[in-house]
């Protein structure tokens, strides 16, 4: 048994200790979000955030993340209430099939923790090491723009609407 | 409910000529309808005329469409809403979609072509609006009104008096359940409050939020994860297998091996992907080097035996070319590259198997997994659900086929099988490489007076089905082979679509050399030939607007009747700015392309303008301004978007991409070895402005950027370098050697 930090919960996890934390965030504990694309740390689908950092989850074993917290992109808002990255991305319709997404998001949100005004370049710059092949890119960079005004508004918290 | 309601159908629809009322098809599959005599109806609904395959209200209210067209990401889902809560007059939230599912919706084949908003929004555009008539006419004879004084709002017919019946109250008797007519009583677009809007996608939200999207994320009870152990390459036999270890690893439940299919179960899934490589180091497989040398491949290709086909033929003996030039352009094999490989979950329960897959054509795919399996096909159902783009056919038929093959090895248990990245890449059935040879002729005044267009190229489909279409059941020991492949017909055509120029030249002729072997494996691919022949067609023109001296855009116009076509060419250019200078600053250049996809379907034009770093040779599109005409628009952000990604996704193909191999193995088998386009080269700006066309057809958008913006980011580079380069992919490598030659 192994602990993990996820989302702010404890959670004990019955799995070896390579086994990559993606696949204990899909099956053990059934988080759609973070996917597999690669397995090889080349396409950035599983990105997830461990303490404030973007991480590829498919190639990061469960035995490196004892006293980590590991957030992911279930642990930001949800349907009801989305965070400001997922209203951003729902505003600018920020998809085609959106496998991809997920694994974007969760590394623009790392920027914006430690950047909350990246400019254009800093964004392409940090999202370069995720794939999206339907080529929705030009609206992914919008969405992270929207998300750092979204986070930026003092009210951004308090008004929830989605269009 | 006030009781049974006796309907007299003829008074329902007066005048609309006899209706053909059938309940004892009622439940039955909805593949089986029989379209009745008469003049052919729109859409879809020529195959399956009844209007509950299409549309049904029950009686609480509750109201659904059905599609058997599978949403792949490109959003029909909503659009396909937008049309349904349109022309019944309800709220775009009263609608549920059901898609593409054997036991619940109409075969409408593939999921292909841009023929989605063609064929399935067209019925449902119609079967709505008859079905809307249908229940005003019911709401009169109720009421006792004229029909004409009777309006709908909301999901009820409303009387003058106001006086209101739900459609839920409505629909006794089955008033579906009936045949189409030819002419439906659609409304006026100026009235749309639906269509026409950029009404945001249903699916976004929860593919935001880490909600349950995919078939990926399908999690049944009792589900185990199996992977499969894939040769090594084409036609590898598996000669010697000792699995005794890996049976005996803990969590893993069974390997199945049939002939050369080799896979792997397991409880956990990270545990089937250990057993599968250890599975994989314990196989000793036959290889045969049986693939052609990659860097010969256009004269492996023309070599080959083909079946050839004059296309199109028009002569004018009155005019003459004085100045005449040629060029062969050429593609690689390219790979769909979906992002998620491929995945399916399959249950064989009590004699039947249930396959939940990202297959484009769950009819086909039955029909093929059926035969694999000896099973008769209405034991086999197959359900769409969601997976990673796939933009084409990838390997999502045959994970369904290796999911249903393992499932048979356990009843009773779900089996989810994820291909591993290498799969994916490896064993997917690949856009085809082609050829094309062009010349022509200018006259006097600088105008084409002759052109020729050959086309070396494989079909564009070898989709299922036919068993034999599917890996698994190529790999099982009673093996099916591979269907003879057959070229796919005009006017839409395969490797010869858009091969036929939209251009009004007097003399022209285009020959399709079809080849029937396939050295890779190759399937439909976005735009099939099209990709190709519009790379090829909209680059010499370029060439040849060059010898004439003229501006590309003007030459095009030149040579363009259609209206649809010049308003597309003169929007593009008008909001890029295009001037007949071509004054671009240093180091960038500006191209134009245009084309009409399959000659039938959307119109899309082109301008781009691309930097090109001369020291690397590195080039990358900078902006792109579109114009599109994909007919009646239902959401304009869903053609905007189709068309954003259509020009990155092609100028991702255009500039790197091409599927390795030595003699034996595919070489690029992962994003390391078969690049993509990242970030850093991402456009600047991408602009796409729609020509909006109430009332007429849908045209269907999906595909129709992929051979505009290849040719367009190649004449941009062209004229950025001074260099005409028509080997795709251009590469940085071949740009440079262009540059320093």
């Amino acid at each position: 048994m192994i602990t993990l930090k996820v989302n702010g919960q404890d959670h004990q996890v019955d799995a070896d200790p390579d086994t990559p934390l993606l696949y204990v965030l899909r099956n053990d504990l059934e988080l759609n979000a973070a996917k597999f694309g690669c397995g090889l740390g080349q396409c950035g689908s599983c990105t997830v955030i461990v303490d404030g950092k973007a991480v590829q989850s498919c190639v990061t074993p469960l035995v490196l993340l004892a006293g980590k917290q590991v957030t992911t992109l279930e642990g930001l808002g949800t349907l009801a209430a989305p965070a400001p990255i997922q209203r951003a991305f729902i505003e600018e319709q920020a998809a085609q099939c959106g496998y991809c997404i997920a694994g974007m998001m969760m590394r623009a949100q790392a920027l914006l923790m430690r950047n909350p005004k990246p400019t254009d370049a800093q964004i392409r710059a940090e999202l370069e090491p995720n794939l999206c092949r339907c080529g929705t890119h030009m609206r992914i960079l919008r969405a992270v723009h929207r998300a750092a005004r979204l986070m930026d508004t003092a009210d951004a918290a308090s008004d929830r609407s989605v269009r | 409910m006030n009781g049974p309601v006796i309907l007299d159908r003829r008074s329902v629809l007066a005048g609309a000529g006899a209706l053909i009322v059938s309940f004892s098809l009622r439940g039955a599959s909805a593949q089986e309808q029989k379209p009745g005599q008469g003049p052919e109806l729109p859409g879809s609904l020529a195959k399956f005329p009844y209007l509950d395959s299409w549309i049904r209200i029950d009686a609480d209210g509750r109201i659904t469409a059905f599609t058997g067209k599978a949403e792949l990401g490109q959003g029909f889902r909503t659009a396909f809403q937008q049309i349904a809560a349109e022309q019944l007059d309800v709220a775009f939230e009263a609608v549920k979609m059901i898609t593409a599912d054997t036991k619940l919706t109409a075969n409408e084949g593939y999921t292909s072509g841009s023929h989605s908003m063609q064929d399935s929004g067209t019925a449902i555009l119609h079967a709505a609006a008859q079905a809307r008539g249908l229940l005003v006419a019911e709401a009169a004879r109720r009421l006792e009104l004229p029909a004409e004084t009777l309006r709908t709002e909301n999901a009820a017919v409303v009387a003058p008096d106001g006086r209101r019946l739900g459609y839920g109250e409505l629909v006794a008797a089955d008033i579906l359940h009936v045949q189409a007519q030819p002419t439906s009583p659609l409304k006026d677009p100026q009235n749309f409050k639906v269509m026409g809007q950029p009404v945001p996608r249903v699916d976004i939200p929860a593919k935001v939020t880490g909600g349950a999207a995919y078939v990926q994320d399908m999690r049944l009870p009792g589900m185990v994860h199996a992977r499969v152990v894939r040769p090594p390459s084409y036609g590898a036999e598996l000669v010697e297998l000792d699995a005794a270890a890996v049976e005996k690893m803990p969590g893993v439940i069974r390997i199945v091996r049939d002939g050369n299919f080799l896979a792997v179960v397991a409880e956990k899934e990270f545990l089937a992907v250990k057993a599968m490589h250890a599975l994989a180091a314990a196989a000793k497989w036959r290889e045969s080097a049986r693939l052609p040398n990659q860097n010969d491949l256009p004269n492996v290709l023309t070599k080959l035996p083909s079946q050839d086909f004059a296309i199109f033929s028009r002569n004018d003996s009155s005019v003459t070319g004085t100045r005449t030039i040629e060029a062969t352009y050429t593609r690689p094999y390219q790979s769909h590259g979906s992002i998620g490989p491929s995945c399916a979950v399959a249950q064989f329960a009590d004699g039947a198997m249930t396959v939940w897959t990202h297959t484009q054509g769950v009819y086909p795919d039955r029909q093929a997994i059926a035969e694999m399996l000896g099973m008769p096909q209405p034991s086999v159902r197959l359900i769409h659900v969601e997976g990673s783009g796939c933009y084409g056919h990838n390997g999502a038929d045959d994970a369904a086929a290796d999911a249903a093959l393992i499932a048979r090895a356990l009843p009773g248990r779900p089996v989810r099988v994820q291909w591993m990245r290498e799969q994916e890449h490896g064993w997917e059935p690949y856009g085809p490489a082609m050829v094309t040879r062009l010349s022509a002729s200018l006259d006097a005044g600088g105008k084409i007076a002759d052109w020729n267009f050959a086309v070396w190229s494989n079909t564009h489909s070898m989709r299922p089905g036919g068993a034999g279409a599917l890996l698994a059941a190529q790999h099982m020991a009673k093996s099916f082979a591979v269907p003879a492949p057959k070229p796919l017909p005009l006017p839409e055509g395969g490797g010869d679509r858009n091969a036929i120029p939209i251009y009004n030249f007097p003399n022209a002729h285009v020959m399709h050399h079809f080849i029937a072997a396939m050295p890779l494996r190759i399937s439909a691919m976005r735009a099939l030939g099209a990709y190709h022949n519009v790379f090829s067609l909209e680059s010499f023109m370029d060439e040849l607007a060059d010898l004439a001296g003229a501006d590309p855009v003007e030459f095009r116009l030149k040579h363009l009747d259609d209206q649809r076509g010049r308003a597309v060419v003169e929007k593009a250019a008008e909001e890029f700015g295009w001037s007949r200078d071509r004054k671009a600053p240093p180091n960038r250049g500006h191209g134009f392309a245009f084309a009409r996809y399959k000659n039938l379907a959307a119109y899309c034009a082109i301008a781009s303008e691309v930097e090109v770093d001369r020291e690397t040779g590195r080039a990358r599109l900078v902006r792109a301004v579109a114009a599109v005409d994909a007919g009646q628009v239902v959401n304009p952000d869903g053609i905007t978007n189709q068309i954003e990604g259509a020009i990155v996704q092609s100028a991702s193909w255009t500039l790197y991409e091409s599927v390795a191999f030595d003699d034996t193995r595919i070489t690029s088998i992962d994003w390391q070895t078969y690049p993509i386009l990242r970030f850093n080269a991402v456009p600047d700006s991408i602009k796409v402005h729609i020509i909006n066309r109430p009332g007429q057809p849908f045209l269907g958008s999906g595909e129709t950027g992929q051979g505009p913006a290849a040719a367009s980011l190649a004449n941009a580079i062209a004229h950025a370098t001074g260099k005409r380069l028509r080997d795709l992919p251009i590469s940085r490598k071949k740009i440079k050697d262009a540059i320093d030659a």
